[in-house]
């Protein structure tokens, strides 16, 4: 009989409730008594120098009670990155201070330089206006070519552009390059991975509050790890004790990488609550969204791909420059590097790989992970290299990756860019697409296309990722500041009902839902009698939060560690009220029982023996019954998947229509495969959009040309079609107990590959093949003028 | 400040505002009726679609005056007399339409709004319906396959979970 | 946004009373004057909402003429179901949402190069009703965002013949989804009227060349080797010159065929 609930079911999600009926707690929807607003003044040139800012005529206006400016805050901390990257030469990246508020120049258009408290939000913006910044604009850096090249600097005290310039794996440099000059055949392309705004439809806000009595402070925010966030607030950047900053991140509506980091709002409201002992709020407009959250992607790259005649792989290599925007960002410097560069080998048995990222500063906002982060960039360079090698070499494109596939025997596999895959199964996955996708019935299906005056592509992709993030061991010797583990605590109450406090975060992923049912698979009680508590600092352990994929692989199996120890010592109490040996104890539906016995006590009963302990063995045993676990993984988990999807071009227009899109991924164990196929048809319909719509452009002075929904394409319901998703292969992960890998980011991973190829496939058919590539956005402008090229 | 009324979910309301309150703000911030969202500031992303006398609108781009005398509904009143998740609603949940919620509120009026004129839907009058509504979370497969569900029709061909 | 006054007039005398104060200002659907305002890019002391005027509502047919009330909402103009390339055009502005406030009068008014109304209206020949005059379509728009209206003027009606057949294609620009190029051709008993919206930088504009061409034949082939010349063409991110200029000519094609 077909489970009804726990693990590998899908219970509908129990929050949907409240966003369905307008019940849903965002940050701007809490509003706290005598709360002030905050407006910031930002930059409207991209370079300057800040000569002298006077606040005189605003500080006189109605309802102002506070104006900030850098200067106040010059001699608190920076925004530090989270991770210190080496260049090959071994020389520590250049790490200039992030401040609160720009202090000598501003950098990018959108960094505020002034924060005004009033009363209401409309006084602040008269005061902002009010404001009267002398600022020489300076040159604007924005090409990385150039940047590099020198001339101006965005920071002038490193007197360079460049942060690092990174070899992964500089020992194996020699060889690769060796390899590539000896080989019969290479494939050469130059691709940029376009910039994208990650654009979660709740725009960023904070609220602080600032107890007098106490100095208590209380920060609410959009974030998807309010615990790094305390973290950074309090040890880097404004010095308060962690223990009197309580962060909450009620509701929040997407995130994607954006909301990971900790931004100088935060900082600015807090200070601001404590100067003025009232509550202040922040609430960001999309405009200063698409200024100011931290972008993604954004590399220029030359790959080149080296093999013999028949096609296996001998090496990869690699040169990008990786946009840092003009400060470094939490993640900024992990994510072109260790993130990216580690993934460079995929699913493939290649012996040589070198991967060399310059990461550059320009006057453009901060550049950081957004869903995939990094393992997007190395996924598209690679695939759409494999992908234009098969093209040359005249080999079929899924041949040619099954001929180079890592076998399933071969795991655990070390990969040529120094990861340990765990488990996989890529020629299943493959097997299972081609089981799917009627391949063979394309050929008339293009004919119908053609009859229609379109060309039809079929693209088709593979890819792998790293998630799970992160073993720390690992992860410190590579240069990161935190640990990456993740911690929960089961709290069983007295009448038999659970909390269950997570370090995760959920803007989305359905948590409240998914993680119950791991405790109730586990402990045999009712999901519904189990509650999940997250994001708010004053009542879980601690937490790492919710991005690369994690929350289930690493805070999942946090879960799973604490409720084990839930049962071994209601197991203890059991044998107590049973009068038994432990040993003898069977824990088994909810129910303790003697083994060979009819004798046997609930779960319930356990629990409240636990909190009423009358006749309870106090020598042996604690009461109550609440336990944590930190969890620390041993290794990354490794989802793969197989894509293909079907485009049709309007060679006219140039118009590309998707017609279909497969996704066949390798998540080990699912728990919920309900949220796991959301979760997919989530990232696809991003990573489509990074294919043929998003494009965030600067101009050469710097000037965000895609500043809102009126030029920054958003995919629509109308640009996308139903997807099929499949997750029945299987490969469990080896080493969490759940046996997860992550679901989160591989639609958007895989998918914007899968499109370009076919794109190019479809113009092939139509006899352009000068068309070897062309750069996403794949827009109809972009695809007529490369047909028309 | 200009006095108003109207009805919102079938209760008479009254305040007072300036010309350049948006209807959105009043509902938000005076009503503390804060299931209907604000996504953008070009009128674009459709968080913040309500009906006004019947037809959805944009709540962001109407003033609070220009809705005086008017019937309002907004999320918050969508549910069954009983308190029960409509049929949209229901749908949404039952074909997982919904991750973070954001969307969600402007989602289920645009459908109120398509499904009262247009009963039984095809999937392309669905994708077009929502033009003005964007979702970053579900890549709108779900939400979709929802409002064909809540239409009636048999979602089940439709591939996913 | 700066705080204004706001009244709501019952007819276009009391409007025109209300709008002749200093900085006041016209507001129809305000599905582009809000979202200008929120950025403070307009800053009306007064407005004078015009959705109260029952004079300026509804769409009538009579004879071969539709007159469109000028505060006539986008959705009751595709719903009146006037003539195919008019339909076409009215319900495919924007969203449902947009369609339910924005008004013809404001989207002529305002004249926004990738607007859809202007081509409409070039391409019908049709005449600008306002308080005090009939524009003719040929001389009312005057390049992007500039019309013939004076300053206390208000577009009340508008009149369009109607053609024999007509089809309007709009290829969307892909964020905004207004007209990257939108091309409206309009065939008469005397002649074909092309008008081409989104292109030129010097807004909406007739296709004479072709408009010749479809005159004596009234087929996508007959200007299969015509092209219009790029060099006045908008270039920005989602299109060059060039692109835009093919656009027109695969656009009316386009649209010829949909016509017949
Ligand atoms: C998301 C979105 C998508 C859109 N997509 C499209 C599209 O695809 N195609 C398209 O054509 N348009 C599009 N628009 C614009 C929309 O059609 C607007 O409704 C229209 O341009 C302005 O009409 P309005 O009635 O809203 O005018 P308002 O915004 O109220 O006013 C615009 C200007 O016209 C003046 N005005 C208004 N009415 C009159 C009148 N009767 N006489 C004189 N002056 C007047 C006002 O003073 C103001 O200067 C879109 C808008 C949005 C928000
Ligand atoms: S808030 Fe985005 S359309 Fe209204
Ligand atoms: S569910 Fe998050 S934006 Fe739609």
């Amino acid at each position: 009989m077909p489970k009804d609930s726990g693990i590998g079911t899908s219970p509908k999600r129990r929050e949907d409730i409240r966003f369905l009926t307008g019940n849903g707690k965002y940050t701007d929807d809490i509003n706290l008594t005598g709360q002030s607003h905050a407006v910031f003044a930002r930059s409207d040139v991209a370079h300057g120098k800040i000569n002298h800012i006077d606040i005189s005529a605003a500080e006189t206006m109605p309802g102002v009670l506070a104006i900030f400016t850098g200067e106040d805050f010059a001699d608190v901390g920076g925004n530090p990155a989270g991770w210190l990257i080496n260049s090959r030469d071994g020389e520590p990246m250049k790490e200039p201070k992030r401040p609160v508020l720009a202090y000598g120049k501003v950098r990018h258009v959108g960094d505020a330089y002034a924060a005004v408290i009033a009363e209401t939000v409309l006084q602040a913006q008269d005061a902002v206006e009010a404001i009267k910044a002398d600022i020489t604009e300076l040159p604007a850096i924005v090409d990385m070519e150039a940047a590099l090249a020198g001339g101006g600097f965005v920071h002038d005290e490193i007197e360079t552009n460049q942060c690092f310039d990174w070899g992964w794996i500089e020992d194996n440099r020699a060889a690769t390059d060796a390899a590539i000059k000896a080989a019969p055949h290479v494939t050469t392309l130059s691709l940029v991975n376009n910039r994208l705004v990650p654009n979660a439809m709740e725009s960023r806000a904070s609220t602080a509050d600032y107890d007098r009595g106490t100095g208590d402070y209380t920060l609410y925010t959009t974030s998807q790890n309010p615990h790094l966030t305390r973290l950074l607030v309090c040890a880097f950047v404004l010095g308060i004790p962690e223990n009197k900053l309580r962060v909450v991140s009620p509701d929040v509506g997407g995130g994607f990488g954006s909301k990971i980091y900790h931004y100088g709002e935060e900082a600015l409201v807090l200070a601001a609550a404590k100067k003025l002992c009232r509550p202040v709020k922040w609430t960001a407009s999309r405009s200063e969204s698409f200024l100011t959250d931290a972008h993604g992607r954004d590399h220029v790259t030359k790959i080149e791909l080296a093999c013999e005649k028949d096609g296996t792989f001998i090496a990869f290599r690699t040169d990008t420059m990786a946009n840092v925007g003009a400060y470094l960002s939490n993640f900024s410097t992990v994510t072109p590097t260790f993130l990216h560069g580690t993934l460079m080998a995929g699913n493939y048995t290649v012996p040589n790989v070198y991967v060399n990222v310059k990461a550059v500063f320009t006057n453009t906002a901060p550049v950081d992970a957004y869903r995939g982060a990094g393992r997007p960039e190395a996924t598209y360079s690679l695939e759409r290299v494999i992908d234009k090698c098969a093209r040359e070499l005249a080999l079929d494109p899924i041949e040619l990756r099954r001929k180079n596939f890592i076998k399933p025997d071969q795991f655990p596999y070390a990969s040529a860019a120094g990861l340990e895959y765990d488990a996989g199964n890529y020629d299943a996955l493959f097997d299972k697409l081609e089981g799917i996708v009627d391949f063979g019935g394309f050929k008339a299906r293009r004919a119908e296309s053609e009859k229609g005056g379109k060309l039809r592509g079929l693209g088709i992709n593979s890819y792998i990722e790293a998630c799970g993030i992160a073993p720390s061991n690992l992860v410190g010797i590579l240069g990161a500041r935190v640990g990456l583990y993740d911690a929960a605590t089961v709290r069983v109450n007295a009448t038999g009902n659970i909390s269950v406090m997570v370090g995760a975060h959920s803007h989305g992923q359905g948590h409240a839902t998914v993680f119950p049912q791991v405790v109730s698979e586990m402990l045999g009680v009712e999901e519904n009698s189990i509650e999940i508590v997250h994001g708010d600092t004053s009542k879980i352990p601690f937490g790492m939060g919710s991005y690369g994929s994690r929350s289930l692989a690493v805070c999942g199996s946090a879960v799973v560690r604490a409720t084990e120890k839930i049962i071994n010592k209601a197991t203890k109490i059991a044998a107590h009220m049973l009068e038994a040996s432990e040993s003898d104890i069977d824990f088994k539906d909810g129910k303790f029982s003697v083994s060979g016995t009819d004798k046997s006590v609930a779960f319930g009963e356990v629990a409240f023996k636990a909190y009423v302990p009358h006749d309870y063995p106090h020598d042996e045993l604690e009461p109550g019954l609440e336990e944590t676990a930190f969890y620390d993984p041993a290794n990354f988990t490794y989802p793969s998947g197989a894509y293909a999807c079907e485009v049709e071009v309007d060679p006219e227009t140039g118009k590309v229509t998707v017609e279909s899109f497969t996704a066949v991924d390798d998540f080990g164990n699912v728990i919920n495969p309900m949220i796991v196929t959301g979760q997919v048809h989530g990232g696809i319909g991003q990573g489509i959009g990074q294919a043929l719509l998003e494009n965030c452009t600067y101009d050469e002075n710097g000037q965000l040309l895609s500043a809102s929904y009126m030029d920054y394409a958003m995919p629509r319901a109308s640009d996308l079609p139903f997807y099929t998703v499949d997750h029945s292969c299987v490969t469990p992960c080896t080493h969490n107990p759940l046996g997860v890998k992550g679901c989160g980011e591989a639609g958007a991973i895989g998918s914007p590959p899968t499109i370009v190829n076919a794109v190019v496939d479809a113009l092939h058919s139509g006899g352009h093949t000068h068309v070897t590539h062309i750069d996403m956005p794949v827009s109809p402008a972009r695809v007529w003028s490369a047909i028309n090229s | 400040m200009l006095n108003i009324t109207m009805k919102i979910n079938g209760k008479a309301v009254s305040g007072t505002v300036e010309g350049r309150t948006l209807l959105v703000e009043f509902l938000r911030n005076d009503l503390h009726l804060t299931g209907t969202h604000v996504g953008c500031d070009t009128s674009q992303c459709g968080a913040c679609t309500i009906h006004v006398n019947g037809i959805a609108v944009k709540s962001c781009s109407m003033f609070a005056v220009e809705a005086d005398g008017a019937s309002i509904d907004t999320i918050e009143g969508q549910e069954n007399t009983d308190g029960s998740l409509n049929k949209i609603q229901q749908a949404f949940q039952d074909h997982h339409g919904l991750q973070c919620g954001f969307c969600t509120p402007g989602m289920v009026m645009a459908a109120a709004d398509l499904l009262q004129n247009t009963p039984t839907p095809t999937e392309a009058e669905i994708r077009n319906h929502l033009d003005g509504n964007i979702c970053r979370c579900t890549g709108y497969h779900n939400i979709v396959k929802a409002i064909m569900a809540a239409s009636g029709q048999d979602v089940s061909a439709i591939a996913a979970e | 946004m700066y705080n204004f006054d706001f009244v709501k007039p019952l007819n276009v005398a009391d409007a025109l009373v209300a709008l002749a104060s200093e900085e006041a200002q016209a507001l129809g659907g305000g599905q582009t004057l809000i979202p200008t305002m929120k950025q403070r890019l307009a800053s009306p002391e007064k407005l004078v909402s015009l959705s109260g005027i029952s004079e300026m509502q509804g769409v009538d047919i009579s004879g071969n003429i539709v007159t469109i009330g000028g505060a006539t909402t986008h959705a009751n103009v595709a719903l009146a179901g006037a003539f195919e390339g008019l339909t076409g055009l009215a319900g495919g502005i924007g969203d449902p949402a947009v369609r339910n406030r924005g008004t013809i009068g404001g989207s002529l008014a305002n004249n926004d190069p990738a607007a859809c109304y202007p081509a409409a209206a070039l391409a019908t020949g049709a005449t600008i009703v306002t308080n005090d005059r009939e524009i003719d379509a040929d001389d009312y728009f005057q390049g992007m965002f500039t019309t013939a209206l004076e300053d206390v003027e208000i577009i009340t009606a508008v009149r369009m013949p109607i053609p024999q057949v007509s089809n309007y294609q709009k290829f969307e620009q892909p964020a905004s989804r207004f007209a990257l190029v939108g091309v409206f051709v309009a065939k008469y008993a005397d002649g074909v009227r092309v008008a081409v919206t989104g292109a030129s930088e010097n807004g909406v504009f007739r296709w004479s060349e072709a408009e010749g061409v479809l005159s004596t034949n009234f087929s996508a082939d007959a200007i299969l080797g015509m092209s219009v010349d790029s060099s006045e063409m908008i270039s920005d991110l989602h299109g060059t010159k060039e692109y835009r200029a093919n656009l027109v000519r695969v656009l009316t094609g386009r649209a010829v065929s949909s016509a017949s």
